[in-house]
């Protein structure tokens, strides 16, 4: 059985020029594998994520068919089971812990919360699994970083204790919205690379939102493009260079690459009428 | 260590541990509020206030509610009384000191309630949006609409007088200010990515209001608290001498005000002992809450 199973999912904002879809029948399901979900600015990306999380910014409606997590419809809970799943069973990365993390508590404390929040346990057992998180996360000095404000750690390790803070209740799957896109690009595949590391070792799944095709390319299984709050393109991270799609196509071509030489790299053309045509399955 | 080691050693550049720093940026706070006269002023000021009504006992030379009618309303600076002595011979000297108690007492137990309802209100009303901010600032307007004084005299009449009620009837006309604050900053901090984060975690609206929204609000309560004392004391003296607080034997500086009255062509000191004590602590405390605020927050302080 899948871990996460999403038809038809579709987020509408009622807005005083009427309806705007921001999510247009998007359907997948992931197993306990990795899968990377591309696309550009505004193409409903982020707003799928937090429609499998039901955390929708109001005015935001979600409606689907059904978005099932090993079975369970998410959208016939209650918000007081839903909040059971936010972090318990699925949680979720964002993109810069210097603003996800609150700047007036310890990283300690807000790891330790984190914990009691889905585990009844004293607050000495809290702090010793935290620490492991911390070790988990390959950070060196732990007891140090846990007395530590946000400010004081660095970008790279802040998003290293956001990891440790979402992975300490152990959830089943693991949405990371653009964890790295704030980082510089030597952290960056350092960062990615423990993340992946944890959610093998611990047999989750992981869902990738990135508009950087070459790295979630190179970290997931599958890769969905997303363009005008649809998916155009599902296909195997191997084979995403003989992607069919002319947007995909596109977006491959607008990067500079290293095996083939051109004097000048091709500008992104997009075609009104790919938001409304079938996709492809590559 | 030396009086200069320990202060080259606190202002050093490089702390050796966390504790040291935050020796080091505490000291360096106290020097530039020690560069602040009035503030020093104000800060001398409430250590005399605070000592006076600490060792009142002892500092006082005569009880404040005995009386000697036979030298009732002596002038300033008579043999044994150096503020002269009210209209039932009591020594308005150790009634001042007395009062100073009595002072403290409201100002901190209104400091105690007002803000933290204020902030209740404000941040309820801030996170749940929708009917209930609607509901919650439209009661807060409502407070707001009456003058201070005058609620609290309607709340007063109601209670019952004496200082308790006086105290509740000031902390309920006070913490409109702070619930339209803590409100304000609540709407800025929800939206933050940090909350979007606690609630990723499952979190509930209790925990993150108790647990990310106050600590986030309660810096810039506390510089209000301190500008909002002064205001405290006038109104705790304002009943006073209407009658409504403090009752008659109990030295309180606005009761003192209003038995003064009577005398106040003839005797002018009965009154106007008090009244300066009034004026020099609500002082004191506007110039210390005006150093406060340049130090403790870090918008205003930016030359």
């Amino acid at each position: 059985m899948s871990l996460i199973e999403v038809d038809d999912l579709r987020v509408k904002f009622m807005t005083r020029k009427g309806i705007r879809e921001a999510v247009r029948g998007v359907s997948f399901s992931l197993g306990r594998e990795r899968l990377g979900i591309v696309g550009e600015s505004g193409s409903g990306k982020s707003m799928t994520a937090r429609a499998i999380m039901r955390l929708v910014p109001r005015p935001g409606i979600i409606k689907a068919n059904h978005i099932r997590l090993e079975g369970v419809d998410l959208l016939d809970l209650p918000e007081r089971e839903m909040r059971a799943v936010r972090g318990r069973r699925i949680s979720m990365v964002m993109q810069d812990a210097k603003f996800s993390l609150n700047p007036v508590i310890t990283v300690g404390d807000q790891i330790i919360e984190a914990f009691l929040q889905h585990n009844r346990s004293t607050r000495a057992q809290a702090r010793q699994r935290a620490l492991e998180m911390l070790d988990a996360v390959l950070i060196r000095d732990p007891v140090r970083v846990m007395r530590a404000y946000p400010h004081e750690v660095s970008g790279g390790m802040g998003q290293l204790v956001m990891i440790a803070m979402m992975l300490i209740a152990g959830p089943k799957l693991l949405i990371a919205d653009e964890p790295t896109s704030a980082l510089d690009v030597s952290v960056q595949r350092q960062v990615m690379g423990i993340m992946d590391d944890l959610v093998r070792d611990r047999g989750m799944g992981l869902l990738l939102i990135s508009h950087d095709i070459n790295l979630v390319a190179e970290f997931c299984d599958r890769i969905l493009i997303m363009y005008a709050g649809r998916i155009v393109e599902v296909c195997e991270a191997g084979r995403l260079f003989g992607a069919r799609h002319p947007y995909t196509r596109g977006l491959l071509n607008s990067l500079p690459r290293l095996d083939q030489r051109r004097s000048r790299l091709s500008v992104l053309n997009r075609d009104p009428a790919w938001a409304d045509a079938p996709g492809v399955r590559g | 260590m030396t009086g200069s080691g320990l202060r080259s050693w606190l202002l050093s550049d490089e702390p050796t541990s966390r504790h040291h720093a935050r020796l080091a940026s505490l000291y360096t706070g106290w020097l530039s509020l020690r560069a602040n006269p009035m503030a020093m002023l104000g800060l001398g000021i409430l250590a005399i206030l605070g000592l006076a009504a600490a060792l009142a006992p002892v500092l006082a030379p005569h009880d404040p509610l005995t009386q000697d009618l036979a030298n009732r309303l002596q002038p300033l600076g008579t043999e044994d009384h150096l503020l002269g002595t009210d209209s039932l011979g009591r020594d308005i000297l150790s009634r001042l000191i007395h009062g100073a108690r009595i002072t403290l007492y409201i100002v901190a137990l209104v400091a105690m309630i007002a803000p933290v309802a204020g902030l209740l209100v404000g941040t309820v009303a801030g996170y749940a949006g929708g009917w209930t901010d609607l509901i919650l600032m439209r009661i807060t307007d409502i407070f707001l609409a009456f003058p201070r004084l005058v609620l609290a005299l309607a709340f007063v009449a109601a209670l019952g007088a004496g200082i308790e009620n006086a105290v509740l009837a000031i902390s309920l006309t006070a913490w409109p200010p702070y619930a339209r604050m803590a409100r304000a900053e609540t709407l800025t901090i929800r939206s933050s990515d940090h909350i979007s984060a606690v609630r990723l975690q499952g979190a509930g609206p209790l925990r993150i209001i108790t647990g990310h929204i106050w600590p986030l609000c309660i810096p810039s309560l506390i510089v209000r608290v301190t500008l909002d004392m002064a205001g405290i004391i006038l109104a705790a003296a304002g009943l006073g001498f209407l009658g409504l607080g403090a009752q008659p034997p109990s030295p309180e500086w606005g009761a003192m005000i209003s038995e003064g009255r009577r005398y106040i062509l003839d005797h002018w000191w009965v009154a106007t002992m008090p009244g300066l004590a009034i004026f020099s602590v609500s002082l004191a405390f506007n110039l210390l809450g005006d150093g406060l605020r340049d130090i403790l927050d870090p918008r205003e302080s930016g030359h």
